[in-house]
C-alpha cells in the first residue's frame, strides 16, 4: 500500500494557531503541541486568544477561542505574527483568523462543520470553500467529527464525551505535518486524564487516528521539519507570566526569610497567580481570597505589618480600588508588592484582552505626593525574576512596589531555562533586634531611606504606625508643616534612590545613530524582532526596553541623547512617551500607538520604523 | 518624653501602666472613649498575653486614634479596612492577640463588607465598636445606627433611615461572639473584654459609647444613673434573666417571643425566668435578646453569645502544617523542577 513520498520544507521557526468554539478543546491541543515541541528541542512561545464568555453559543464568533504557537530551532521572541497553519474546527474559527494567516498557509479545517447553518453563524454569505475565499491556501478538508465518531465508536463512549475528543484528530495531524513524537503526545494525555484512564485511551487512540490519517492521504503534499541551528544546553521547563510571578514570589519568600502572603480577589487574567499560590501550603505560602479588592490588599499591609513579605494581584479595575491603600504601603513605608496584570480598559473593557493602559494610573494614581517604585516585565519568563526583584526592591527599601505585567505576558508561555534558587541575588530585610535601645520607628538607613521593620511579638519594639502623617525618626502623628514637607521630600527621595540599586538601562544594538526604539515592558519580544530584523538589513537603529519605570534607569538621559530620532511604541495612546517627555523635554519624541487589545505584531513595527528612518516621519 | 519601650527582662505580672502611653490623648473632654481605653488597659494584664504580643489595629474615625493611645503593637489603617489589616496580621502570625477598634460609621458604614466577611469566617480577633450613633470625627451628620428621625447636619429633616442594630448584623452573618457593654460601666467592660479575648473566633463588642459634642445624651435615656437598672438587663451565662431596681423583672419565652415580667405577679417566680446560656450554638434566643429595644424591653447588656468554634486562622494552619508534612515538595527548587522538565 506505498504511502507517497513527501516533500520536506525546512523551517526557522513555524507558527500554528489552533481555533475552534470554547469548549472544543483548542487550549489543551495547543498546550499538547507546545510542550510536545519544547521536548525535541524546539524554543517555544504560546498567546492564548480566548473570548471572555465560557462558552458562548457554538459555532459563533463571539465563542472563538484561539490558541498560537510558534516552534523554531533559534531563539523565539514572540508567538509570531501570522500562522504558517491554522486548524480551524468550524467556520467562525476560519472567519475570525483568516486575517491572521500568511498567504498560501495549510489550513486544516473540520469540514463536517462547514455546512450552511455554520457558515450562516459565522456571517459568511456563501460556501467559504467553493466561492474563491480560500484560494491560495493549501487547505486540508478532513471530515474530523465523523472519522473521531468512526474511531471511538467502538470504546462506547456517549456522544457527548465522544465530541470533546475530536481535537485529538487535528493534532494528530499536525503531529504528522511536523513529525513530532507521538508517544510525548500521549504521555501528555495520561498525565491531563491520570483520573479519567478511559478518556485518556479514547483521545490517544484519536490522535493515533489523525497521524494516520495525514500520513495516508495526499492532499498533504509536504511536511515540515524545523532544521536544528542552535545548541542550547540546560535544564528547561514551558511557563506562563502568571505561573512564572507565582513562582517568583515563593523565591523571595524563600531567599528573604520572611513567610509569604498572598490577599488578593480573583480578576481576570490575573487569577492564576491567586490560584498557583492557593496550590502552595506545602511550601508554607498562606493565600487569603479576600471579600474585594480592598480587603485583598489591606489584608497584605496587615500580614507586611506583622513580618511576612505581603502581595496583591490584580488588574486594572482592581488597582483601582486597591489605590488608597497603595496610600496607605506608602505612608506606613512597609514592603508590599502590587501585581497588575494589564488588561484593555477603561472599565470592564477588554477583560482577556492585552494592553499597557495603567503606567499613568501605576505612577500617579494615588491622592497626595504618593511615590512607588514601578517596574514591569518583558516576556513570560522573565516575570519570574522581575517580580524577585519587586520582592526583594519592596522589603530592601520598605516601600510599596507595583509590578505590571499584562494579558499576553501572563496566559502566553514560553521556555524558562530553570534558574538554581541559590544563585538569585540575596533579600535582607532591614530587620530590628529584640529590644534594640531607643527605637524609633521612623528612624532610617542612611544610604537607602528605608526605615526599619520591627515586627509583632518582638521584645521590647511596641510601636505605633498608621496613615496619619509620622513626625520624622519619631513616629508620632504630627501635623507640623515642615516635617509634612520633609517626610513627603524623603519619601519620594527614597523611592528615587532605588535608581542606585537597579541595573542600567541596555541597549540593543549600537549606543548611538539614526533611530532608538523605545518600548516598555511586555512589547519586548516584537521589539527586539523588529529591531533586530532591520539591524540585519544595516539600518541604523537601536532598542531601549524599560524594565524599571520608576525610578527610571539612571543612564536614561545619556542613552537617550545617543539618537537622532526617538519613537516610543506602547499599547495605549502614549503614556511612557508623556512620562519621558515630562522628565526630558529635551528630547523629541515621536510615538506609536496600539490600541486593540492586541500586542504589536513584528511587521507593523518594522513598517514604521522605515517610516521613520526614511524621514516619512 | 520618648515613649515607652523599657527593655524587658523576666516577665513580672503586668498592670494596666504597661499599657500606658505618656503620648497626650486627644479626645474631647467628657468622651466616652477615655473610659473604654481605661477599661481594656485594665483588661490586658488579665488575658494571658505577654505585651509584645498584642496588637490593636483601627480604622478612621474618633475611635480609630485609639492604637495610638495603648502601649502595644499599633495600626491606624483606612476608613473601614482595619478588618482586613487584622486579617493579614492574624492569618500571618496566629500567635498574637489582634483587637480591632472601631466605631459605628466604619464598620457599619464603609466597611460594612468586611465585617460581616470577617465574621462569617470567624478569624480569632476581638472588635470593639464604639457606637454613638453619629458621625464625631467628621462633625455630625448621621451614622448607621442614628435612631430613625435623628436631625443632624445631613438629616435637618430627621433620617428617613432605620438603623442597624450591630448584634443583629452580626449574628446575620454567623457571628459566635457578641456582647454589649456601656461606657458608663467600667467594671462590667472590663470583664466583657477579658472575655472576648478568650473566646476562639471572631468576638464583637458594642459600645454603647455618648458623644459629648455632637450626640451627648443620646443613651442617656437606657443609661441614665437614674434609669438604668429598669432599662438595662446585664446577661451572666448561667444565671436567670432577671432586672429592675428591685430585681423584680424578668423575661420569658412566649409565643415565639420574649416577654417582661414581674416576678410575684401572676404566680411568676425567679424559677420561671429564662436562664441565659451564652454557649450554645442555636443562635435564635440571641438574636430576639440582640434585639431588644427600650421601650417595651430592657437593653441587653453582657455577653449575649459566644459559642466556640474553629477559627479560620487556625484552620488554614492546619491546612498548612498537613500540606507541608505530606508533600514530597519542600522547596521551590523541588517545585520548578518536577513535573514537565527537559534537559535538553
Amino acid at each position: 500500500m506505498g504511502i507517497k513520498k513527501r516533500k520536506i520544507i525546512e523551517l526557522e521557526d513555524a507558527v500554528v494557531k489552533f481555533a475552534g468554539d470554547s469548549g472544543d478543546g483548542m487550549q489543551m491541543s495547543g498546550t499538547q503541541f507546545s510542550d510536545t515541541s519544547a521536548f525535541v528541542g524546539n524554543d517555544i512561545s504560546t498567546f492564548p486568544d480566548y473570548p471572555s464568555e465560557i462558552r458562548a453559543p457554538q459555532g459563533t464568533i463571539a465563542g472563538v477561542s484561539g490558541f498560537q504557537v510558534r516552534i523554531g530551532s533559534k531563539d523565539i521572541k514572540t508567538p509570531g505574527d501570522l500562522a504558517d497553519v491554522l486548524v480551524a474546527m468550524n467556520p467562525a474559527a476560519l472567519r475570525t483568523n483568516l486575517k491572521w494567516v500568511k498567504q498560501g498557509a495549510t489550513i486544516i479545517i473540520d469540514s463536517d462543520s462547514f455546512d450552511e447553518k455554520n457558515y450562516q453563524k459565522a456571517g459568511f454569505t456563501s460556501d467559504p470553500l467553493e466561492d474563491g475565499t480560500l484560494d491560495g491556501y493549501n487547505i486540508v478538508r478532513a471530515p474530523i467529527t465523523y472519522l473521531n465518531f468512526t474511531t471511538v465508536k467502538e470504546l462506547g463512549l456517549d456522544s457527548k464525551t465522544a465530541e470533546k475528543t475530536k481535537n485529538q484528530f487535528a493534532v494528530g495531524i499536525l503531529y504528522w505535518l511536523f513529525d513530532r513524537n507521538l508517544e510525548y503526545g500521549e504521555k501528555f494525555l495520561d498525565d491531563r486524564f491520570k483520573s479519567k484512564p478511559a478518556l485518556a485511551e479514547a483521545n490517544k487512540k484519536v490522535l493515533r487516528a489523525g497521524y494516520h490519517y495525514a500520513e495516508t492521504i495526499e492532499t498533504l503534499e509536504s511536511r515540515f521539519q524545523i532544521i536544528h541551528k542552535e545548541e542550547r544546553k540546560g535544564k528547561f521547563r514551558n511557563i506562563t507570566g502568571n505561573t512564572a510571578v507565582a513562582w517568583g514570589f515563593i523565591a523571595a519568600s524563600e531567599r528573604s526569610g520572611r513567610p509569604l502572603f498572598l490577599g488578593s480577589y480573583p480578576i481576570t487574567p490575573a487569577s492564576e497567580i491567586l490560584q498557583e499560590l492557593a496550590k502552595r501550603k506545602q511550601l508554607g505560602v498562606k493565600v487569603f481570597q479576600a471579600e474585594d479588592e480592598i480587603a485583598g490588599i489591606n489584608s497584605a499591609i496587615g500580614a507586611s505589618f506583622a513580618g511576612n513579605l505581603g502581595v496583591t494581584t490584580t488588574s486594572g479595575p482592581g488597582l483601582a480600588l486597591k489605590s488608597e491603600a497603595i496610600g496607605l504601603a506608602v505612608i506606613t513605608e512597609l514592603p508590599l508588592v502590587i501585581v497588575d496584570v494589564q488588561r484593555g480598559g477603561p472599565s470592564t473593557g477588554l477583560p482577556t484582552k492585552t494592553e499597557q493602559g495603567d503606567l499613568l494610573q501605576a505612577l500617579y494614581g494615588r491622592c497626595g505626593e504618593s511615590p512607588a517604585v514601578i517596574i514591569s516585565a518583558s516576556s513570560p519568563s522573565d516575570c519570574f525574576d522581575y517580580t524577585y526583584m519587586a520582592c526583594k526592591i519592596a522589603i530592601e527599601h520598605m516601600t510599596p512596589v507595583i509590578l505590571l505585567t499584562d494579558g499576553y505576558l501572563a496566559n502566553g508561555s514560553e521556555l524558562w531555562n530553570i534558574p538554581k534558587i541559590a544563585d538569585l541575588p540575596p533579600i535582607v530585610p532591614p530587620l530590628v533586634p529584640d529590644n534594640t535601645p531607643d527605637f524609633k520607628p521612623y528612624r532610617r538607613d542612611p544610604e537607602k531611606l528605608n526605615r526599619f521593620w520591627a515586627i509583632p511579638g518582638q521584645e521590647g519594639l511596641r510601636h505605633r504606625i498608621g496613615s496619619l502623617e509620622k513626625e520624622d525618626v519619631t513616629g508620632f502623628v504630627s501635623h507640623d508643616p515642615l516635617n509634612h514637607e520633609k517626610m513627603v521630600r524623603l519619601r519620594e527621595e527614597k523611592v528615587q534612590r532605588v535608581a542606585n540599586y537597579i541595573p542600567e538601562l541596555k541597549v540593543w544594538g549600537e549606543p548611538t545613530g539614526d533611530l532608538l526604539a523605545v518600548g516598555w515592558g511586555g512589547t519586548y519580544g516584537a521589539m527586539i524582532s523588529a529591531v533586530q530584523d532591520l539591524q540585519q538589513q544595516g539600518k541604523s537603529i537601536s532598542l531601549a526596553q524599560f524594565n524599571y519605570l520608576k525610578p527610571l534607569p539612571r543612564n536614561t538621559e545619556a542613552v537617550l541623547k545617543g539618537f537622532r530620532k526617538i519613537i516610543v511604541c506602547e499599547l495605549n495612546l502614549g503614556q511612557f512617551a508623556m512620562y519621558l517627555n515630562a522628565l526630558y523635554p529635551q528630547f523629541k519624541y515621536l510615538r506609536y500607538n496600539k490600541i486593540q487589545g492586541l500586542p504589536f505584531m513584528i511587521e507593523e513595527l518594522k513598517r514604521k520604523f522605515n517610516q521613520v528612518l526614511e524621514g516619512k516621519e | 518624653m520618648a515613649a515607652t519601650n523599657e527593655t524587658s527582662s523576666a516577665q513580672p505580672a503586668l498592670t494596666r501602666n504597661d499599657f500606658r502611653l505618656d503620648q497626650p490623648v486627644k479626645w474631647c473632654a467628657g468622651c466616652g472613649d477615655y473610659a473604654i481605653l481605661s477599661a481594656v488597659q485594665n483588661a490586658l494584664p488579665e488575658i494571658g498575653m505577654k505585651k509584645e504580643d498584642i496588637v490593636f489595629v483601627s480604622g478612621i474615625g474618633c475611635s480609630s486614634r485609639f492604637p495610638y493611645y495603648i502601649n502595644t503593637y499599633g495600626f491606624h489603617g483606612l476608613h473601614g479596612r482595619a478588618a482586613a489589616v487584622a486579617s493579614g496580621i492574624k492569618i500571618a502570625n496566629p500567635e498574637l492577640s489582634v483587637w480591632i477598634v472601631t466605631g459605628d460609621g466604619d464598620s457599619m458604614a464603609i466597611g460594612g463588607n468586611h465585617f460581616i466577611h470577617i465574621l462569617r469566617r470567624n478569624l480569632d480577633v476581638n472588635i470593639l465598636i464604639f457606637n454613638n450613633k453619629i458621625y464625631g470625627l467628621t462633625k455630625g451628620q448621621y451614622s448607621p445606627t442614628s435612631p430613625k428621625g435623628l436631625k443632624t447636619k445631613t438629616s435637618p429633616d430627621g433620617t428617613i433611615e432605620p438603623p442597624f442594630i450591630p448584634g443583629e448584623l452580626a449574628m446575620g452573618a454567623q457571628g459566635t461572639f457578641f456582647a454589649r457593654a456601656v461606657d458608663t460601666e467600667p467594671k462590667q467592660m472590663t470583664d466583657i473584654f477579658i472575655k472576648a479575648a478568650q473566646h476562639d473566633g471572631t468576638s464583637v463588642v458594642e459600645i454603647l459609647q455618648n458623644c459629648v459634642i455632637f450626640n451627648n445624651k443620646i443613651h442617656q435615656e437606657i443609661t441614665g444613673k437614674d434609669v438604668k437598672d429598669d432599662r438595662i438587663i446585664y446577661l451572666e451565662h448561667g444565671k436567670p434573666m432577671i432586672f429592675g431596681t428591685g430585681r423584680d423583672k424578668g423575661l420569658i419565652l412566649r409565643n415565639a417571643g420574649l416577654q417582661v415580667v414581674n416576678i410575684g405577679e401572676n404566680g411568676i417566680t425567679e424559677e420561671d425566668l429564662l436562664v441565659h446560656d451564652a454557649y450554645t450554638p442555636d443562635i435564635a434566643l440571641h438574636y430576639l435578646l440582640t434585639r431588644m429595644n427600650y421601650p417595651e424591653f430592657p437593653v441587653a447588656t453582657g455577653v449575649i453569645r459566644s459559642f466556640p468554634c474553629e477559627p479560620y486562622d487556625q484552620a488554614l494552619e492546619r491546612q498548612v502544617i498537613r500540606s507541608m508534612e505530606e508533600s514530597r515538595i519542600k522547596t521551590l527548587e523541588g517545585l520548578i523542577n518536577s513535573g514537565n522538565v527537559w534537559q535538553i
